[in-house]
């Protein structure tokens, strides 16, 4: 679905916003309002704290018996408390001491976390078993105790013990960074950088920490919030610097005054809620932002479509075919797009007969999957399905509710699908994936399931049915996998069995054996079959019609004998050009004939 | 193991970009005491200056850790790998930075290969200003190079998500091509891509090959690959290579009974013949059981 077919023209045109987005973050930071708003609030905080003498004249610290508690006025906008101190101007001044702390504890954290996991993530080894040893340690120890015990070895500076609490972050940004940086160190790209001869020091700054860098950012805004409380509590519980004004010790204040002047409480308190939401909140949004960019859509889960195809009253369902186990006319699919529509299938008629097997081959984005997935009912819930026929063993599969749909999935249509593993539970013993699905089909007891499940374990050339029906996904092979799939698929026996690129993902040994297997089964039960596959081999193997899809569309149908003896369409015969089995084999070089300089002369 | 003693009689030395001599890979297990799982047991094989070595194997026969060897990305616990008769099996770190001049790469996945973050212009130019090519020259060596694996120009300019696969693969076989390597390792390179691309791509790794002289280590599990690329071929098996020589008598006259196996399992794009080979693969399966 990802490849454009036309590879040969390169020339793909780029849109305008499709160039570098290099400096775009800040740009689409500033596009999500509830950014803005606290990027603004956040600015204004600071401002005013840093311009608080130009705010208000007074003093923060100096007492005043004459406005003990006064009245918010003209003299003191947000009134006096307890000893006539200022309220607006200790709650500007306190601001400095509240979001200094926090700002020191979050660099702290950063000083130490960023560089360690940094180190630990990338050389491994014993300096991360000990990096992250001190860090399970520091995680392990109560932290308000630690707290607690630091204030009262160090005394009352508030500094300090934002210090302190920054090194009790820390662990926290270690673990992230060392997280971001095993999983990116693992990808090819890095290993090229190394092949291209960058040191270490470089790999880190231009390929690593720009992955570290959004989830560090998005933690490092939660962790500045998180300061900001703990700070207010520590001035609240009075362990803090007496003689300076905080938001904390400013509510100390107040609650020893809360039967007198209750509203002293809701200066500070604003300031913290206001300080901590926003922090919060742009966090969030940064995540939003930084994390949806650069990355690949995830891969789109497939699920029932809402068969949004109710025919046409009066179509007529006709089988050209009599023995026609499946007939599929004129299908459509097509996904809605922000221009519009795009459409994957359009116009696919096939049949498929007892005991016949049809191939459906082209490249990547062909439409052949989502020709089969139709098939099944599995599309895309926003996926469009419209066909002028689709009947299976009589049935209009049109008219089916998803739960007739089910009933037949399984039963009389079975699938197989490319990924053996993917499709295993792994947190189930493949004995139980084989027989839950018939008890629940064919309504047998456990003892009679485990038998049927065992029996065709041994069907699909499986040695020691008994140690694989007891085993776990993980610790069977990619072929036998594949197998217990194709037992699985033909457990209920089913009429048709619809097979998405079955081999792709084996070795050519343990394909060649696998094709074996789906044929004997499929002549034993006289099954038909829809094979999707990319390969031309697998195509001559096994099929006895095919059809060449291009961008939605069969080029050419033909029993399988005509189209590679005799292929009319352009395309086809393009794509069997392109097989490499009789192209010219390569002789060997005639002695010592380097087409350039020697290696000994460059070297 | 070995049916045919070793491919090295029959080649000179003189000529030789790479020489693995008795080459055995470890990795260190999970757990304490436990053994080192030996990825390689003593691997031969030797690489002349412009010429195509394939390495054929299924999934875990060793074939990538051949190729990781020769990098410098896996460790290399006994014998030797020379290049231009030189040991690099143990270099240090910037030793072996300078061999990026000479010894380059191209990955089997192209969408996990290029950094989704950068653009393909810094992609490309990122090897050679370490190199300390200057910015202003780098520059228009990549347009050289883009126009070597047909991308268009403007193409320096945008994210490696803009293209399909194959294009993709271009534009990692011209970060392998800009610092004008003797040998460049590449591991599956084509088996991600459509098959008309693959052919493409094909005769574009064979065009460079025929116009630069550069040295191919090429590793694949398609025969029909290896048959178009290779000149000679080496078949491995758990761990050991156990067929090597040139790619029409490997290919054509297999000794090995595993070669024997693996070239009656590859498919025929034809009916008939495929309905022989078939036939063929079960009597040798028979007769063998």
């Amino acid at each position: 679905m990802t490849n454009p077919p036309g590879e040969t023209t390169p020339a793909t045109p780029s849109a305008p916003g499709a160039l570098s987005r290099r400096g775009g973050v800040g740009r689409r930071l500033l596009r999500n309002l509830v950014a803005v708003v606290c990027l603004t609030v956040l600015a204004l905080l600071v401002l005013a704290t840093v311009f608080a003498p130009l705010l208000t004249s007074h003093s923060p610290t100096r007492p005043s018996l004459l406005d003990t508690f006064a009245s918010p006025g003209a003299a003191h906008p947000l009134g006096g408390d307890s000893v006539g101190r200022d309220v607006l101007a200790r709650l500007l001044y306190g601001g400095r001491v509240s979001l200094l702390g926090a700002f020191l504890a979050v660099a702290v954290a950063l000083l130490i976390g960023v560089p360690t996991g940094l180190v630990s993530g990338y050389y491994r080894g014993w300096v991360d078993a000990a990096f992250s040893w001190v860090a399970s340690l520091v995680m392990a120890a109560p932290a308000i105790m630690v707290l607690l015990v630091a204030i009262a070895a160090i005394g009352p500076d508030a500094n300090a013990a934002m210090t302190v609490l920054g090194v009790i972050l820390a662990p926290g940004v270690f673990r992230l960074v060392r997280a971001s940086v095993t999983s990116v160190r693992e990808e090819l790209y890095v290993d090229a950088a190394h092949v291209s001869g960058l040191n270490d020091l470089r790999i880190v700054r231009r390929h690593i920490l720009p992955v570290v860098q959004a989830p560090t950012i998005i933690q490092a805004a939660q962790m500045f919030g998180v300061a900001v409380v703990i700070q207010a509590g520590i001035e609240f519980l009075g362990l803090g610097s007496a003689s300076e004004a905080s938001w904390g010790a400013m509510l100390n204040e107040a609650f020893a005054n809360l039967y007198i002047e209750p509203t002293l409480l809701v200066a500070p308190g604003v300031a913290i809620v206001v300080t901590v939401a926003s922090v919060g909140l742009l966090a969030n949004a940064l995540r939003d932002t930084l994390l949806e960019g650069g990355h690949a859509a995830p891969a789109r889960r497939l699920r029932r479509t809402k068969t949004p195809d109710s025919p046409p009253a009066d179509s007529p369902v006709r089988d050209d075919d009599g023995d026609a186990l499946l007939t599929v006319r004129n299908l459509r699919v097509s996904y809605p797009t922000s221009d519009g529509e795009a459409t994957v299938v359009d116009g696919v008629s096939l049949s498929v007969r007892h005991g016949e097997v049809v191939g459906l081959v082209g490249e990547s984005g062909s439409g052949k999957s989502q020709t089969a997935f139709s098939v099944l009912g599995l599309l895309p819930p926003e996926a469009r399905r419209e066909a002028e026929g689709l009947s299976f063993g009589g049935k209009d599969l049109r008219r089916l509710g998803g739960k007739a749909m089910s009933g037949l999935r399984g039963r009389r249509i079975a699938y197989v699908p490319q990924e053996p593993m993917s499709n295993l539970d792994p947190s189930f013993r493949i004995g139980s994936q084989l027989a839950d699905p018939m008890r629940l089909h064919l309504k047998i007891s456990a003892g009679e399931a485990r038998k049927r499940a065992l029996a065709l374990l041994e069907r699909v050339g499986i040695d020691r049915p008994e140690r694989v029906y007891d085993a776990y996904p993980h610790q069977i092979s990619g072929g036998m996998a594949q197998r217990v799939l194709i037992a699985g698929a033909v457990s209920c026996d089913p009429d048709l069995l619809i097979a998405d690129e079955p081999t792709t993902a084996l070795d050519v040994t343990v394909q060649a054996e696998v094709l074996d297997l789906l044929r004997e089964l499929q002549r034993e039960r006289r099954m038909g079959m829809i094979l999707v596959t990319h390969n031309f081999g697998v195509v001559a193997d096994i099929c006895d019609h095919v059809l060449v899809m291009r961008s939605g569309k069969v080029v050419e149908s033909a029993p399988v004998g005509q189209l590679f003896a005799n292929p009319h369409h352009a395309y086809t015969r393009m794509l069997l050009a392109s097989t490499l089995e009789d192209a010219p084999t390569r002789t060997p070089l005639d002695d010592g004939t380097p087409a350039r300089t020697t290696v000994q002369e460059k070297a | 193991m070995m049916t045919n003693p070793t491919p090295r009689p029959d080649t000179p030395a003189h000529g030789s970009v790479l020489e693995v001599d008795e080459v055995v890979v470890e990795y260190p297990a999970k757990g304490w005491r436990t053994p080192p799982f030996r990825a390689l047991h003593g691997v031969s094989l030797d690489i002349r200056a412009g010429e195509t070595v394939g390495l054929v194997g299924e999934s875990g026969s060793g074939k990538t850790t051949l190729g990781r060897a020769v990098l410098g990305l896996a460790p290399v616990r006994e014998g030797r790998i020379a290049y231009a008769g030189r040991d690099i099996s143990r270099l240090g770190a910037r030793e072996r930075r300078a061999l990026s001049d000479e010894i380059q790469v191209v990955f089997q996945d192209p969408y996990t290969s290029l950094n989704p973050a950068m653009t393909v212009g810094d992609i490309l130019t990122e090897p050679l200003l370490v190199a300390g090519v200057s910015r202003g020259a780098a520059g228009e060596r990549i347009r050289e190079l883009l126009d070597q694996v047909s991308l268009p120009a403007d193409a320096a300019h945008r994210l490696p998500r803009e293209f399909s696969g194959g294009q993709r693969q271009r534009i990692a076989i011209a970060r392998a091509l800009c610092r004008d390597p003797r040998l460049i390792v590449c591991d599956e390179p084509v088996s991600a891509l459509d098959l008309s691309t693959q052919a493409r791509v094909l005769d574009l790794f064979i065009e460079i090959q025929e116009r630069t002289g550069v040295a191919y280590l090429f590793i694949t599990h398609d025969l029909s690959v290896v048959r178009r690329i290779s000149h000679r071929v080496a078949v491995m098996y758990r761990g050991e290579i156990v067929e090597s020589g040139d790619t029409r008598a490997v290919t054509s006259q297999p000794q090995h009974p595993y070669t024997q196996r693996l070239m009656l399992a590859a498919l025929v794009p034809d009916p008939d013949r495929q309905r022989d080979r078939r036939e063929q693969r079960r009597g040798l399966a028979a007769a063998g059981s």
